[in-house]
């Protein structure tokens, strides 16, 4: 015979388990979570920069930005190229006038409110041009932060912004460390490189790897062992960006020099 | 024109993307809510804690601390790019998220607050609807009086001993209840900092202790400065209102009390101890990193000793901090004294969230460029309104607006409450 005592202490259980959404429980699961990730899926894209062959035309900044609706003259952008010069006194000087959106046709280094600098050529030891672009990180901060869960990673690896469920609050550009997201003047949410996302997922390139005309950026899914991309991964020595953050970002260079930030 | 751009100056090489995003709303975000938490506080140390010479200064900081709960919120949706969808965060609240869990803990910090107002002002509710019924003729502002009032007493009308008793329970388990979730509001607004990896700065788990700590001071600073304005003012409206109308009634002096000093030494004295934690806190973090000099403390000493030198050590540690820990510390503490020393106190406070905020975004994440926020003075746009001067000082006008509504329907003063 049940007691009162106990008939209570039933129903409370009863009725707090069947209040108790199964989505719920699946949230703190960290082995779903991992599960999630390991999934059968066998796309991962992956993007490789050879620093090497960048000459600093700007062609693929032009592209992107023209392919992906980013105002044009607008001072913000999904892509661009830096351009290092390192002088025989051991000093950097870096600048990505407009993103290099117009290329680098002058000599003299942007300073922004110090205006341009110029370096006399025999003083240059070394210079190079590296483009940048999103990480596409396994561990992306954006995504951890973003309060409502608009920014979200698909399977195959692309973080994503939902334009639609974005608040506009910035979290997500102050998490990024390599500071590629930024407000887009449109539409005024959350904005960043997609890796063509719209492109990729139906079998062709991303606009500015299409547009580089020395091949120095190739996109590929490091999931497939004879992509031409993953096998360059795989068998030569490349870098990432910044990988004291734990990012583990999917954007490798190669040929990338220490002065590189 | 993209976003930041028309107040943010770079100098040398910062990357394309980069302006000062979170401008002064999100200045005013951990300010404003630092002063919720710090009135609080101080009105749990007589309801919790039971010291009396504070109980003047309690029902005061209580109901402040209503007054400024709304406007916790406000910079923020000021902030936001799409402030239409700021309830988005409280629809699918992304748990990894340090901002998804403000709505919750917002949300019950208020009810706290509330319940402990209505529990205060239980019997001084109970008691206006009694006396507004027991009236004859009322004018419609009676009558509408007394509408809010029987509103607000839910139908609790029993006054009895034991009704009273329960009230006085209520209050000390709320406020008891109300420290930690007040520290909890606060701390994860240093949290939402702290938390950011890419932020050379930002990034230490000291930071919720530190905001907690300067909250405190900042919270204690205001109610102590606006008990002390409050309190001169009513003395000088009355002192005025005899001489227009000398035909009228009108509280005398005595009846209308003055600021009793030995409220402001008692708040005075935490107020220092708070003060004392936070210094430390932050100095030790400053030490920290310098002794510990990881890769970003070249760009971070720059920032803090050459280009922020002004606005940390002589605004915030010297005008803010030093100054009014000597004018307090000094013996024979005058009410004067006091309100210089409160109001200095408050200009370090905002000047410390000036520099976590605006100093975190002054170097580029590229470790080789700075970044200086020029404040909009006068608007062009909504954008500058908002994240410029008339923006913050809306957002900083707001709990006294709020405050002076408020206290029409539950004053401050000459109350007697449950206790």
């Amino acid at each position: 015979m049940i007691n009162r005592r106990q008939f209570c202490k039933r129903a409370i259980i009863a009725v707090g388990g069947l209040m108790l959404p199964l989505a719920a429980l699946e949230i703190f699961d960290p082995r779903t979570l991992q599960a999630e990730k390991e999934t059968g899926n066998k796309t991962r894209w992956g993007f490789l920069v050879d620093t090497r062959k960048c000459v600093g035309c700007g062609f693929c900044v032009k592209a992107c930005k023209i392919e992906n609706e980013v105002p044009y003259d607008a001072n913000v952008t999904r892509t661009w190229v830096e351009r290092y010069v390192v002088t025989r006194d051991g000093k950097t000087y870096i600048d990505s006038p407009k993103g290099a959106r117009d290329g680098f046709t002058s000599p003299k280094i942007d300073q922004n409110h110090h205006g341009m600098h110029e370096i006399p050529p025999q003083e240059v030891t070394k210079a190079f041009f590296v483009p940048k672009l999103c990480n596409q990180c396994e561990n992306p901060p954006c995504v951890q932060v973003c309060p409502v869960g608009a920014t979200y990673q698909t399977e195959d690896g692309v973080v994503l912004i939902d334009r639609t469920w974005c608040i506009g609050c910035g979290y997500c550009i102050m998490g990024c460390p390599y500071s590629v997201r930024f407000f887009h003047p449109v539409h005024h949410v959350a904005e960043k490189c997609n890796f063509c996302y719209h492109r990729i997922s139906q079998g062709m390139k991303t606009a500015c790897v299409d547009a580089c005309p020395f091949g120095a950026r190739s996109v590929g899914n490091l999931k497939d062992p004879d992509d031409p991309v993953t096998r360059i991964i795989m068998t030569e020595r490349v870098s990432v960006l910044k990988e004291e953050y734990g990012t583990k970002p999917q954007v490798f260079y190669l040929g990338l020099s220490k002065e590189v930030k | 024109m993209g976003h930041g751009e028309v107040w943010t100056l770079k100098e040398f090489f910062v990357y394309p993307n980069e302006y000062i995003y979170w401008s002064i709303q999100i200045v005013m975000y951990p300010f404003m809510t630092g002063l919720v938490a710090g009135a609080f506080v101080l009105s749990s140390l007589y309801h919790v804690f039971g010291l009396k010479q504070l109980k003047d200064i309690a029902r005061f900081s209580l109901v402040f601390s209503l007054a400024l709960l709304p406007v916790a919120m406000m910079p923020l949706m000021l902030h936001l790019q799409q402030p239409l969808r700021g309830i988005n965060v409280m629809m699918t609240p992304h748990f990894t998220s340090a901002i998804a869990a403000f709505g919750i803990v917002f949300t019950t910090y208020g009810l706290i607050v509330a319940s402990e107002i209505w529990f205060v002002y239980r019997r001084f509710i109970v008691e206006s609807v009694l006396e507004l019924r027991a009236k004859g003729e009322k004018t419609s502002a009676e009558w509408l009086k007394l509408t809010i009032y029987s509103v607000l007493s839910m139908g609790a009308m029993d006054l009895s001993p034991e009704a009273l008793n329960k009230d006085e329970r209520a209050v000390t388990i709320l406020a008891g209840v109300g420290i930690p979730v007040a520290c909890f509001l606060h701390g994860y607004a240093g949290f939402i900092f702290g938390s950011v990896k890419a932020n050379a700065l930002w990034m230490t788990p000291l930071m919720p202790v530190i905001f907690i700590c300067s909250a405190v001071v900042s919270g204690i600073a205001l109610c102590l400065l606006t008990y002390i304005l409050t309190m001169e003012i009513r003395k000088l409206i009355a002192a005025y209102n005899r001489k227009t109308y000398p035909k009228e009634q009108h509280p005398s002096p005595e009846e209308l009390g003055s600021v009793e000093l030995h409220v402001v030494k008692t708040t005075a004295k935490y107020l220092v101890m708070f003060l004392v934690l936070a210094i430390t806190l932050e100095l030790l973090d400053l030490i920290f990193r310098g002794y510990t000099a990881v890769r970003s403390w070249d760009i971070l000493r720059r920032v803090i000793y050459e280009k922020d030198f002004v606005k940390i050590f002589v605004l915030q540690y010297g005008m803010g901090n030093l100054i009014p820990f000597l004018l307090f510390l000094v013996p024979g503490l005058t009410v004067r004294r006091a309100a210089v020393g409160c109001a200095l106190c408050l200009v370090g406070i905002f000047m410390m969230r000036w520099n976590v905020v605006i100093g975190g975004q002054a170097f580029s994440g590229s470790f080789a460029g700075f970044m200086e926020y020029k404040l909009p003075l006068w608007p062009d746009d909504l954008e500058t309104f908002k994240e410029g001067l008339m923006g913050a000082l809306m957002v900083a006008a707001t709990p006294f607006v709020l405050f002076y509504t408020i206290t029409r329907i539950l004053p401050v003063f000459g109350v007697k409450d449950s206790h």
